[in-house]
């Protein structure tokens, strides 16, 4: 069962409340993009063994959008962050390197 | 006019706790900056509590205010002011980035109540509604089965709950199904 805590309304919400809403931190591709870039965009995913960033809505809840930072095997949760940012906070970051020395969020994004 | 009904007009079932439809409620639908003076201001004058913390429901008699997200509330009044009332609180808001609106009939109102009243909602939602963690005046939008719901607690032994009004049959059976006699689990 996995659990997290949502940034907005402060419930500890379990899986039944959330809608998992895939890979957090993609850039949206737009007008004046080719086709690779949209379909890259589209389609193409991270799917890590190990530690992975998501959006999820507080959907049975509060009805937010937040992200959450786990990890995929061990459903580890390091945190969960608002929406609005492009990157997950310092404090998030610490508390997975903390525990895996060798992930960086540059890396992660370079898996798709 | 024509002649408002709520969704089950009353229906009422017995068990270790005793399951009512409410009947008609004014609610409106309030989103906007619940830190901003007009918007506190508005919420006070038409529902005579103030805006409550996150989680919360402040009630007064027949009224009452719901924290329903970081921008969003959920204000009560009795049926018949819920148009004036909600024209009220737009009106106090102009110029601000707001929203109010009347969602009365598109909702259910239901009240659980008796002793046995934490454990018919302990059954049906995820969420810890022990006597240490679950209090008066705490307020919780989740699931009920399979519905969206918030419900909230009156006093120690009654709880509110709404639901959208397309789900009322559905909730109400669902609420008398966990409340029936001799399916008590003495838990909570
Ligand atoms: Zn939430």
């Amino acid at each position: 069962m996995l659990i997290l805590e949502c940034p907005y309304c402060g419930v500890k919400a379990e899986e039944t409340e959330l809608h998992g809403g895939g890979q957090a931190h993609i850039k949206r591709e737009t007008v004046g993009s080719d086709d690779d870039a949209f379909e890259h965009y589209l389609f193409t995913r991270a799917n890590p063994r190990g530690v992975h960033l998501e959006r999820w809505r507080h959907a049975n809840g509060c009805g937010k959008w937040f992200h959450a930072a786990r990890d995929t095997t061990t459903l580890e949760v390091f945190g969960t962050y608002p929406a609005q940012t492009f990157e997950p906070p310092k404090d998030i970051i610490d508390a997975i390197t903390a525990k895996r020395p060798d992930w960086s969020f540059k890396n992660w994004q370079g898996a798709t | 006019m024509s002649n408002a009904v709520s969704a089950l007009q009353g229906a009422t079932s017995e068990g270790f706790a005793t399951i009512t439809e409410a009947g008609l409620r004014g609610m409106i639908t309030l989103r906007g900056d619940l830190s901003s003076a007009k918007l506190k201001k508005a919420v006070k004058s038409t529902a005579g509590v103030d805006v409550p913390a996150q989680r919360a429901c402040n009630s007064a008699g027949d009224k009452a205010v719901a924290w329903m997200s970081p921008d969003e509330l959920l204000v009560m009044v009795p049926y018949a002011d819920v148009v004036d009332a909600t024209t009220r609180i737009a009106k106090a808001l102009e110029g601000e980035h707001a929203l109010a609106v009347n969602v009365s009939d598109a909702r259910a109102v239901f009240t659980i109540e008796g002793a046995g009243a934490r454990e018919v909602l302990a059954k049906l939602s995820p969420v810890d509604l022990s006597r240490e963690a679950f209090t008066t005046g705490m307020f919780r939008r989740t699931r009920l089965a399979q519905a969206a719901v918030a419900f909230w607690m009156r006093d120690e032994t009654t709880f509110e709950l709404v639901c959208f009004r397309s789900e009322a049959q559905y909730v109400f059976d669902v609420l008398s199904m966990s409340a029936r006699t001799g399916s008590e689990v003495g838990f909570l």
